[in-house]
């Protein structure tokens, strides 16, 4: 591994990510999704006895799980296949940089322009709610978690995206396979936990193995750890029941090691191709 | 004599039940630029991508500057021009060129006098998009360029570009070989590998059918030298008659001979005198050969 030829892939990734315009519908995506929330969420503060940010934020946090997987996977998905497609992986391969390299450089650019689309995003939502309304300094860190963990859960779903890039026929098919991860992680996993709980009403399923099947989703370990830290977000958010039954590392644990898993698979799928 | 500087022995490669390459053994030595020929789907393209390490042999082995092709060793020492070659359409040329001389560790200032030795100055801060095939084959050219290769392998470095581009890049290859380069030319353009090549290799079905200089084919091969005698007006029959050649349009004798024969003929030739008008000898070029070697049965 050299930083070197890493920071080389992610420099061209990156100007490639500006001039396609990802990085700016991004931004703008989230921004308008924050800036509806907070405004539509401004209205029945006080009763829960959470004030305006840490609503936006227990809001802002449903909508990351939906928007954040798509906008990565939707960048992810072409990482290899697009290359293999238009024919510029051969002569990539020939330079004297490995395939984990050529990743790791890809999802540093990558992670980067999320990074900037959340922080944008999001802190417009920050600065709406301090114009308007007193900041506790405890939704500000809940704000800032937000921002965190959504870039963190955005590299869950670049390295699957890498993942399908390089596993897949082509591009089409990696696109196809992306929107079917997508669905899976983000709900119908849920749907179909909801279906087991509502079966098993009280027993051991509900009360000991759902919290954990729960949280070895990237989607729901991101939403428990938002919530689990954050007594107001909990309560705002209705979910502080399920986040109680586990151990406060758990949530962090599964969210920090899926990247890592997803990026060792994608590298292993990546160095089976022969372009 | 040097170590060579790519070796291929007994290199096999099998797809399903197709053999696409078969046992072939070959060495290229630094300097030396060999021209690989083939139809499409002789194995061009397969060999040079066993010898990036691109793609994994069944049998024999490959040593590039005596590293496993494919290792980081091999890769740094080569250069590669793949066929029909692509880029980043939302990249300039100089900011590809620039990705891959920061990824070959060469410093990318070095990128404005390359785009310039292939001619590409001028659109350098243009989109690839933009660009016409022999520009983006230019580009190719100079990426092949970056980092002091020892060995270049060029997959149908002509296709796209227009003769005086052709010219250009023959003179490129000619400084690369000079500066101690070993360059292997996959081409379908016959005529000029013959004159700008110092060894022939071809490829048919998989199989090395032929591997020397064009001087060394020319004789294993013993193709006859073709004759072709004007006679003066009205003496084509007797010409012809003398020699016992086939005549062609009315004026004209065609003879065949083997090389060794050839100054007798032309003493038979000579001795006619003033019948004859003028003579043209053609030594057999590469297209004879080539149709020589990749029809012969093995």
């Amino acid at each position: 591994m050299s930083a070197r030829r890493i920071l080389a892939v992610a420099r061209a990734e990156a100007i490639l990510v500006r001039r396609n315009r990802w990085l700016v519908m991004a931004t703008l995506i989230m921004v308008l999704f924050a800036l509806a929330l907070s405004l539509a969420g401004s209205a029945p503060t006080g009763e829960l006895g959470a004030d305006m940010l840490t609503v936006s934020v227990a809001s802002m946090t449903t909508l990351s799980v939906y928007l954040v997987p798509l906008l990565a996977l939707l960048i992810g998905f072409d990482a290899i296949a697009g290359e293999r497609e238009r024919g510029s992986l051969g002569l990539l391969l020939s330079y004297p940089v490995g395939r984990g390299e050529i990743l790791l450089g890809k999802a540093l650019a990558h992670t980067g322009a999320l990074a900037v689309a959340c922080t944008i995003g999001f802190g417009v939502s920050g600065v709406l709610a301090f114009a308007i309304s007193d900041v506790s300094e405890a939704a500000l860190i809940a704000l800032m978690r937000l921002v965190a963990t959504s870039v963190l859960l955005g590299t869950v779903f670049l390295g699957l995206g890498y993942l399908l890039s390089a596993g897949a026929a082509g591009p089409g098919a990696a696109a196809g396979l992306a929107a079917g991860v997508w669905l899976v992680f983000v709900v119908l996993y849920d749907l179909g936990l909801l279906a087991v709980v509502v079966i098993d009403g009280d027993g051991a399923f509900s009360r000991h193995v759902f919290p954990w099947v729960m949280t070895a989703n990237p989607a729901d370990a991101f939403r428990l750890w938002n919530i689990a830290a954050s007594d107001t977000v909990a309560i705002a958010s209705g979910m502080g029941g399920a986040a109680d039954a586990l151990p406060r590392w758990a949530a962090p644990a599964s969210l920090i090691s899926w990247p890592v898993i997803a990026f060792l698979a994608a590298r292993a799928a990546f160095r089976r191709i022969e372009p | 004599m040097s170590d060579p500087v790519l070796v291929l022995d007994n290199a096999t490669k099998r797809r399903g039940s197709a053999t696409v390459l078969s046992e072939i053994s070959l060495d290229l030595t630094a300097g030396t630029r060999l021209a690989l020929l083939g139809h499409n789907g002789a194995g061009k393209s397969t060999l040079i991508k066993a010898v990036l390490g691109l793609t994994r042999l069944d049998a024999g082995r490959i040593t590039v500057c005596g590293a496993a092709p494919g290792s980081a060793a091999a890769r740094a020492d080569v250069a590669y021009l793949p066929e029909a070659v692509a880029f980043h359409g939302a990249l300039t040329g100089r900011e590809q060129l620039a990705f891959f001389a920061r990824l070959a560790g060469e410093a990318p200032k070095r990128c404005g006098t390359l785009l310039d030795q292939v001619g590409l100055a001028a659109a350098a801060d243009r989109r690839i998009a933009t660009y016409s095939k022999g520009m983006r084959q230019r580009l190719g050219l100079a990426q092949a360029l970056l980092g002091r290769p020892r060995l270049v392998l060029l997959d149908e470095p002509t296709s796209g570009l227009d003769p005086v581009s052709r010219f250009d890049l023959y003179r490129i290859i000619d400084g690369m070989a000079a500066a101690g380069a070993a360059v292997l030319i996959a081409s379908h353009a016959l005529t000029e590998v013959e004159a700008r090549t110092d060894r022939i290799a071809i490829l048919r079905d998989g199989r090395l059918v032929a591997d020397d200089t064009l001087a060394a084919l020319t004789r294993a091969a013993a193709l006859p030298i073709r004759l072709r005698i004007r006679a003066r007006a009205g003496a084509a029959e007797r010409v012809a008659e003398a020699l016992g050649g086939t005549r062609v349009n009315g004026a004209s004798v065609e003879l065949c001979c083997p090389a060794d024969e050839k100054m007798a003929a032309l003493a038979r030739i000579t001795g006619l005198g003033v019948a004859v008008e003028d003579l043209e000898v053609t030594p057999p070029g590469l297209e004879d050969l080539y149709r020589y070697y990749s029809k012969e049965a093995v």
